[in-house]
């Protein structure tokens, strides 16, 4: 039997999805109600799971929380868990990405909003502000999506602790190969349209990516019209969206185990944010993009209008992989075989910022 | 010592307690006695730069500190602080 959680975080709270066949789930009541979760995460590097959950109230601000009981109780600590330094003169507006490192067993990294980069070594209790990433002469022409001026993929290199990666709307990817010391724009062959030149070396206005599970040096991406793939670890990329139907679109996820195995969820275009052929389809490529099939079963195929944002789709590690996404609209989809078959899990949620599953027992 | 007056949200923060009775002589440094004192509280009141979040409104004595001093409001012994959510959200 395998007992599977999954974090559901919506712009009004968070769900928790519990199931041991991953067919027949329990939803738990409401949680943090009235705070936007835009992140969260679930560290399964120890035996015993620590949840965090970044939970934004509009009128109290931003707080990040974790778990030691997969959600039945959340500590948020005294000090601070992520400021900005009172130098920067920023304040925290939320925590966009919470990502464990799997080279160094209590390292905890966390992107935020507006483009800040924190460290916790302590599993994600207190967390230290990176300023070399702040301190780059790229920061004051970053610029802000219609989401925010945000880190919201951080990618620790899961084997060398000095490579991570990480991504912003808008300035685009960058690098660091000394533990975050220094950082370098990472962009080369990913196109911007919304600017005269089109292939800059930052101001990318870059969605989501993932690694390979298998090959690090692997990553897709999915751009403010672009879809790509790097086999170099980020330093050159190049477009896998030929086979999809649209290059638009906010998610991308790698499977837990498979290589070159990623998903997507095409939206039409930037200025129309709605399923090509108005139909729920989430596309699985097996070989690195270099085709994509549409996964249907279960899925509404007419009249669907619906989206999927950067962070609400997520794999868990369980075998067959199960495969989730929550909409803007408040629907979770659950498939249990790697996508093949869907089943509707919630509906009627507060819009679906993310998702994220994992065996729990 | 004045009275700090807490919304229903934010009274678990301070152990369930509807007032609590701090030192300071303007609104800044009544603040900074909260955050010694409950600094998960304080945070939900002020930013990182310390200013006060744009949907919480102070009163002190009934008048709104941002149109009569703000951080800087003086605060007399007696003087009760008030904390409310603003209008905000949909």
């Amino acid at each position: 039997m395998t007992d599977v959680l999954l974090a559901i975080g919506t712009m009004k709270g968070l769900f928790l999805a519990r199931s041991t066949d991953r067919s027949g789930w329990e939803l738990s009541e409401l949680k943090f109600p009235m705070n936007a979760v835009y992140a969260v995460a679930i560290d399964t590097r120890r035996d015993d799971p620590r949840m965090f959950v970044s939970a934004t109230s509009e009128h109290w601000g931003p707080s990040v929380f974790h778990s030691d009981d997969l959600g039945k109780s959340w500590v948020e600590p005294d000090k601070t868990a992520i400021s900005f330094p009172a130098d920067t003169e920023q304040s925290l507006e939320r925590v966009w990405q919470i990502a464990p490192s799997q080279a160094e067993p209590d390292v905890v990294w966390a992107g935020s909003e507006p483009q800040g980069l924190f460290r916790s070594t302590d599993r994600g209790e207190h967390f230290e502000f990176v300023r070399p990433l702040f301190d780059h002469p790229h920061r004051p022409d970053w610029g802000a999506g219609y989401g925010g001026a945000a880190i919201h993929t951080v990618l620790p290199h899961p084997t060398d602790a000095q490579r991570i990666t990480v991504a912003m709307s808008t300035g685009g990817v960058y690098r660091s190969e000394d533990a975050g010391a220094s950082w370098s724009a990472s962009n080369t062959g990913v196109q911007v349209i919304f600017a005269p030149d089109q292939y800059p070396e930052f101001g990318q206005c870059v969605h989501k990516v993932a690694r390979d599970p298998v090959d690090p040096d692997r990553m897709f991406m999915q751009n403010h019209n672009g879809v790509y793939r790097s086999d170099d670890d980020g330093h050159t990329w190049n477009s896998i969206a030929d086979p999809l139907p649209t290059d638009f679109g906010f998610a991308m996820v790698t499977h837990p185990r498979r290589s070159e195995v990623a998903y997507n969820f095409p939206i039409i275009d930037g200025g129309d944010r709605v399923p090509p052929d108005h139909a729920c389809r989430v596309f699985r490529t097996e070989d690195a993009g270099a085709s994509w099939t549409p996964l249907t079963n279960g899925l509404p195929q007419d009249d669907y209008y619906d989206i999927v944002l950067r962070d609400a789709m997520c794999t868990d590690d369980a075998d067959p992989a199960g495969v989730y996404f929550g909409t803007r609209g408040g629907q979770v989809f659950a498939s249990a075989d790697e996508g093949e078959n869907w089943a509707q899990l919630a509906e009627h949620l507060p819009g679906v910022l993310c998702v994220r599953a994992a065996v729990v027992g | 010592m004045c009275t700090l007056v807490l919304p229903q949200a934010l009274r678990g923060l301070a152990g369930g307690a509807k007032e609590l009775d701090l030192d300071g002589a303007t609104l800044a440094d009544v603040l900074d006695a909260l955050a010694a004192e409950h600094p998960v509280l304080a945070r939900r009141i002020r930013d990182d730069q310390g200013q006060v979040r744009r949907f919480v409104n102070l009163y002190v004595d009934g008048s709104d500190v941002r149109h009569c001093g703000g951080l800087e409001a003086a605060v007399a012994p007696q003087s009760e602080v008030l904390v409310l959510p603003s209008v905000a959200g949909g």
